[in-house]
């Protein structure tokens, strides 16, 4: 599928009650607490933003939505949203204890969100880059049609324009509401990763909490550099199943960041405020020869 | 022989074959033609019986205890010639993942899947059809060997899920899972893969990526079991059938939604009613594939499997 151009816009804010300009983002009223659910300290909401979304005290990494990742990452928090009119089909016609149609209508109407990723291009420190980010409050963050047909139509964009690509992932896994359609998506983004591959531009995986399940199982562990918050919880299976399984209690610290890092399948933990410099770092040295070879 | 609930009719019906025959044999009275008419019945019963399978009894026959198992088709399309090949260079053989070199027909290829076990001991023995991350990776050497060699890869899926233990986590299943997805749009050569029993989720797309994804009739395909959907979505374990149903998992509403590329047919009354007739199905199915992908540049191949896996997807633009 190709990028279609003049599909894409210039970012328009398109969730209700955020009419806030970009500079005023992190405005938050006065009065209005935020209490970490790790350390139960207590700061300021303002503050709270501002630090990244992480508590100052514990550095508990809160859950944030792709939007703020976006505004932390991007340069001045600028960015193009890429193929944001995209929702779900409905390929099953699945009803569980309410049709998928109607679950996918409520869940648009909550959160203002079009389905579990959004993509968007911009500049992290100079750098040209698209950032395909999951939103954990879109049915958890869960795999389906939309989400790996974005991805591919991003790695598209990232291959025709020569630009670093970056997944932050945050999800239960497949949805399954879509049944094999949303298990092909596994196969679909891993294809089109070979031809980012290929074409010798830099994919990082930033897995945040939580990352389970089939987005593991593809595109969250085939970055050139897998890159995880602190203490986000990442595995295949997760820990209620695993439990099950073998009939014992977890060991500390099962399955998280720190714990894969120590099996092996991390190269870094970064601290959100870290992020976005390490990113342009990685992205800068990775292809500073490769445009060299290429000239 | 195991019979499942809704083939109560056909057991009784077999029974009484049985009883029949034994007439002859201890009072020597002739009742051929009492047999006869039995034998006729049973088939009009079975094809009565298949013919009109719900989604949750085509799941139960994909898990029969008597189907062909994937060693059973190693050697049956190979005229005993498979050859398996062990370990992953790494941690250790996994014997839920099988896999080695074979001929069929005279023409080289490689044989890899999950093999459950043919009984209690070789269930446990074989890890019920669940590989560890090792046995990817085995997977993945072996289709790397082949694809060296020039040699076509053939996958027979047939598994409950990839395990879910602590080592497991620890090794990397959803590593090994991906890369396996990964690298299979890499590999040069043919990639059949056929799924000969249970086709459960990331452990099975794990080695199922293929040029041709084929569905043995009566199996299974899909992202969770009718049970763990029913226990999730529906907070119960009873509403199997209706997850079953739900999920379109069956080969004809796979390949009515062309997430695979053919239905392979199997004998009236499943595949365990007739090994043999189930061999000779999926072999014919796999030789008249390989002769239509052998006559593609590699270049090609790789494009159009790329291409049939980008396509998958419903959505609104």
């Amino acid at each position: 599928m190709s990028v279609q151009e003049e599909e894409m816009s210039w970012f328009k804010r398109i969730r209700k009650g955020i009419l806030t300009e970009t500079e005023d983002k992190k405005e938050t009223p006065e009065g209005l607490w935020y209490k970490c659910p790790s350390c139960k300290n207590i700061i300021r909401s303002e503050e709270h933003a501002e630090n990244y979304y992480v508590c100052p005290n514990c550095q508990h990494h809160d859950r944030i939505g792709s939007e703020e990742y976006f505004h932390i990452l991007f340069d001045q928090g600028k960015y193009r949203l890429l193929n944001p009119n995209i929702t779900s089909g409905d390929p099953l016609n699945f009803t569980d204890t309410k049709k998928y149609t109607d679950r996918i209508r409520s869940v648009i109407a909550n959160t203002g969100l079009k389905d579990a990723i959004e993509t968007a291009a911009g500049r992290i420190d100079g750098h040209e880059a698209v950032i395909a980010c999951m939103d954990f409050d879109f049915i958890g963050g869960s795999m389906g049609s939309v989400v790996g047909e974005k991805i591919a139509r991003a790695i598209d964009h990232c291959i025709k324009y020569k630009k670093a690509f970056i997944i932050i992932s945050k999800s239960g896994g497949a949805r399954m509401m879509e049944g094999a359609f949303s298990l092909m998506q596994m196969a679909k983004t891993s294809a089109k990763l070979t031809q980012l591959s290929d074409a010798q531009l830099p994919y990082i995986s930033i897995l945040t909490n939580p990352t389970t399940g089939g987005v593991t199982a593809s595109f969250a562990m085939l970055g050139d550099l897998n890159i995880a918050e602190p203490k986000a919880l990442i595995g295949f299976a997760g820990p209620r199943v695993v439990k099950e399984t073998i009939k014992k209690d977890l060991p500390e610290g099962f399955q998280t960041a720190e714990f894969v890092l120590e099996t092996g399948f991390l190269d870094k933990i970064i601290h959100r405020k870290d992020m976005k410099h390490q990113l342009a770092f990685f992205i800068d040295t990775l292809t500073q020869n490769v445009k060299k070879t290429k000239k | 022989m195991v019979y499942l609930d809704f083939e109560e009719p056909i057991k009784l019906l077999e029974e009484q074959l049985e009883k029949t025959r034994e007439i002859t044999e201890t009072s020597g009275v002739d009742t051929s033609k009492s047999v006869k008419e039995l034998e006729k019945t049973i088939a009009k019963t079975r094809k009565d019986i298949y013919s009109k399978l719900s989604a949750w009894q085509k799941v139960q026959v994909s898990r029969h205890p008597d189907r062909p198992y994937v060693l059973a088709y190693m050697n049956a399309l190979s005229d005993n010639t498979f050859v398996e090949l062990h370990g992953d260079r790494n941690v250790k053989d996994d014997k839920a993942m099988v896999g080695g070199l074979a001929k069929m027909d005279g023409k080289p290829v490689m044989f890899i899947g999950q093999q459950k076990g043919i009984n209690a001991k070789m269930r446990l023995y074989r890890n019920f059809g669940m590989a560890n991350p090792e046995g990817y990776r085995k997977a993945l050497r072996l289709m790397q060997t082949a694809d060296k060699f020039n040699i076509p890869i053939v996958c027979f899926v047939d598994t409950p899920g990839a395990y879910p233990g602590l080592e497991a986590e620890e090794r990397g299943q959803g590593e090994a899972i991906a890369r396996n997805i990964y690298e299979m749009f890499r590999i040069k050569v043919p990639i059949i893969v056929v799924i000969i029993g249970e086709g459960a989720s990331g452990g099975a797309l794990g080695i199922g990526v293929g040029d041709r994804v084929f569905m043995l009739e009566y199996t299974w395909y899909s992202v969770i079991s009718p049970e763990s959907c029913s226990s999730i979505l529906f907070r119960t374990w009873d509403e199997k059938e209706r997850a079953a149903e739900a999920l379109k998992l069956t080969s004809d509403d796979m390949l009515n939604n062309k997430l695979i590329d053919g239905v392979i047919r199997e004998p009236e009354g499943g595949a365990h009613t007739n090994h043999e007739e189930s061999y000779a199905n999926v072999k014919d199915a796999v030789l008249k594939a390989l002769a239509e992908l052998e006559k593609l540049k590699p270049e090609k191949r790789i494009a159009l499997r790329i291409g049939k896996f980008e396509k998958m997807g419903v959505f609104n633009d």
